[in-house]
């Protein structure tokens, strides 16, 4: 058992709740004031997951806490760190609108103003007095059953509060930069929420930067995204940081009737610790969901992707492809439950995790779970695990292609299921560009 | 000469396959090598092609005046080796027009070419198509995958016909062919044939030889070619079965 108290973590963050949000604070409404202390003692019977906690079973989490943390950052990046941030997260050729937010500070250099406007962009604590907020936040996750998520809710600062208006289209792509970067170690606790109203429809692209070579930044975010009747949303979360950033996102996402969401995970080198929890709550009939995944991970870092499928109603419909390839010493980790409650009749649910293992010492934990209360489904789920064909190998390499190029056609090609599925030419030219860059040349598989 | 195979011995997992093969193509020249099931003509065109997992144990194969065995696989193709494969590999994932395009262009930056424009590379791939009736919707699909077996060997001549090598071998590309394939495969072949470059056809069956006029026609039996001569020895072979050869030359005791 690990005693939370010798984590100087957890200490800080007992002292600082102290000081700064126990308390009712001037600039929030008493009912965030109560959901934050709620979390808070949540957390607090909770404390961080070891890896007795079941979901945490493959992640140790522990370690990558245990160093010294400040919990405040400056509110406005620099003018370097701004630069760095749209260069890190550049997608040449992508036609967007662009936002940035710094250690989850939303930047006001940023062109807000030439954003639609049926398109709302604040920051979550400007966003406080609107209606939407007031109708959703806090309210599509429960914090009372994940520890990070309860750390959040009880004191999360900065974050984005984004609406799109009922009916309205999103002309291009938004992609939001969430760039991070310290001089001394931070621990930073961005909220978002997203609310995507009545028949509107909308593409995100979320980049995870972390550019630069300062100290360890650990992040632990959490968004809410409320999709209502018949809206449509593509939402990409692309995952490039350096390795100082060790990254806990938590997405909680509820869908309407007839609404479509598709969620799109791709995680590359080199962010030490990543773990994606995305957590989809069908809360109508007639819903249609689709989870594709991609985790690349190289040297030591350690990637692990949670999804989770709440079928509550009948007629609704989720695919889930989720890819890993990894290399050197990297340790992925895919769990992936559907939970089909006994009125979701009429359930489709499938859900696939393929892993190429590119390195001896490289270590995947897969678990499909399947939990089924209806009577009249079509549930699937699968795993495999394996290597590079060497047939196909050899059957590139006897056309004249070399075997470093072959090799990267083959992870390419393993990775197709998933990045055709990019709605976005540019993105899914920029994904299969950044996967045929890591893909290691012979020797240097040969030498780890 | 545009291939010297010397006393070829070759195994797999230690089992001996080849036991001393000896032969020699000169530019323009096709060449049938046909045999029982087992007697090492697969082996030899793995071996040829650089296959992982077979060893060669003694003698020297000369592609050019180089040496072959000590070639990767692609330094072979690049080289103008080309296997055409008995049975072709399904990537999906791997557009067949982009695995055309990548391997062309890897062979030309061996030799110093720029990569072809697009409209050139557009042009010579409908002209190739049309020499093996390659259905155009198969082209911009993932490589082999869902192909019917003629279509997989179809293809093989496509690419064939696109990188243009010096030395082709085609290995039992006959196998499991409807009389149409048939046609259309020998016919692109037969097209592509010129006084500079050469054929190895592999094959268990007289059949493709009558639509593939080989110059020369071997009879490999348990790891050598125990009997050479022209077209004529296929039809003989047709008659006679591969029955006889086990009286007149005797399996060679395998020892490890």
């Amino acid at each position: 058992m690990v005693n939370q108290h010798s984590i100087p973590l957890y200490q800080a963050l007992l002292q600082a709740y102290e000081e700064r949000f126990s308390g009712s604070r001037a600039s929030e409404p008493d009912a965030i004031h109560k959901l934050r202390q709620n979390a808070f003692h949540t957390f607090q019977e909770l404390g961080f997951p070891t890896t007795k906690v079941e979901d945490w079973k493959y992640t140790n989490v522990i370690p990558f806490l245990r160093e010294n943390y400040t919990l405040s950052t400056t509110p406005q990046a620099t003018a370097t760190e701004l630069e760095q941030a749209h260069q890190a997260a550049a997608i040449p050729g992508m036609d967007c609108y662009t936002l940035v937010l710094h250690n989850g500070q939303l930047q006001p250099a940023v062109d807000t103003n030439q954003l639609p406007a049926f398109l709302k962009v604040i920051s979550i604590e400007e966003a406080m007095q609107e209606p939407s907020f007031q109708k959703h936040f806090g309210k599509i996750v429960d914090a009372g059953k994940h520890h990070f998520a309860a750390l959040n809710t009880a004191m999360f600062t900065g974050g984005l509060f984004l609406e799109i208006d009922a009916n309205s289209h999103l002309d291009k792509p938004l992609h939001i930069i969430h760039t991070y970067s310290s001089a001394d170690n931070l621990f930073t606790q961005p909220r978002n929420l997203f609310v995507v109203n009545r028949s509107a429809s909308l593409s995100i692209i979320e980049s995870v930067v972390a550019p630069g070579n300062g100290a360890t930044v650990f992040v632990n975010g959490l968004t809410e995204v409320a999709v209502a009747e018949n809206a449509n949303v593509q939402h990409y979360t692309l995952q490039t940081a350096n390795e100082q950033l060790r990254n806990l996102h938590h997405t909680e996402v509820s869908q309407k009737r007839d609404s479509v969401y598709s969620g799109y995970t791709f995680s590359l080198p080199s962010a030490q610790l990543l773990r994606n929890n995305l957590h989809i709550n069908l809360d109508d009939e007639h819903t249609e969901t689709h989870l594709y995944g991609l985790y690349l991970a190289n040297s030591k870092q350690l990637v692990d992707n949670h999804t989770f499928m709440n079928h509550r109603f009948a007629n609704c419909e989720s695919n889930e492809v989720y890819k890993g390839v990894l290399l050197d010493n990297a340790v992925g980790v895919f769990n992936g439950k559907v939970y089909v409650h006994q009125d979701a009749q009429k359930t489709n649910a499938f859900q696939q995790n393929n892993n190429l293992l590119l390195s001896p010492k490289a270590v995947i934990n897969s678990k499909p779970q399947l939990e089924i209360f209806a009577d009249d489904v079509k549930c699937s789920h699968g795993t495999t695990i394996g290597q590079l064909s060497q047939e196909a190998m050899f059957y590139l390499q006897s056309r004249g292609i070399g075997e470093d190029a072959a090799r990267a056609m083959l992870v390419t090609a393993f990775a197709f299921d998933v990045t055709e599925n990019i709605r976005i030419p540019a993105l899914e030219e920029h994904i299969n560009k950044l996967i045929t860059q890591h893909i290691p040349a012979k020797q240097e598989l040969v030498n780890v | 000469m545009m291939l010297s195979i010397k006393n070829l011995h070759a195994e797999v997992e230690d089992k001996k396959i080849l036991k001393g093969i000896n032969l020699d193509i000169k530019p323009g020249e096709v060449h049938a090598i046909m045999g029982p099931n087992g007697s090492g003509k697969s082996t030899l065109s793995a071996v040829l092609a650089g296959r992982e997992n077979y060893t060669v144990t003694e003698g020297e194969v000369l592609f050019e005046d180089k040496d072959l065995l000590d070639m990767a696989p692609e330094i072979r193709a690049r080289e103008g080796l080309f296997l055409a494969f008995q049975y072709p590999v399904e990537i999906p994932g791997v557009s067949n027009i982009n695995f055309l395009r990548t391997a062309l262009n890897e062979i030309r930056e061996y030799k110093g070419l720029p990569p072809m424009e697009a409209k050139e590379f557009l042009r010579l791939t409908k002209e190739k198509q049309k020499l093996v009736e390659f259905d155009a919707k198969l082209i911009n699909r993932s490589l082999n995958e869902g192909f019917s077996g003629g279509e997989k060997k179809r293809n093989e001549i496509l690419q064939l016909a696109m990188l243009d090598p010096k030395l082709s071998i085609l290995d039992e590309t006959d196998s499991g062919l409807d009389i149409d394939a048939l046609r259309i495969v020998s016919g692109g072949v037969n097209k592509l044939r010129n006084e500079h470059n050469s054929f190895v056809i592999i094959t268990h069956y007289q059949r493709l030889l009558e639509y593939i006029v080989p110059d020369f026609v071997h009879v490999l039996y348990d790891g050598r070619i125990v009997k050479s001569g022209t077209k004529e020895l296929a039809l003989e072979l047709e008659e006679r079965g591969y029955d006889w050869l086990k009286e007149s030359y005797p399996a060679t005791e395998t020892v490890h």
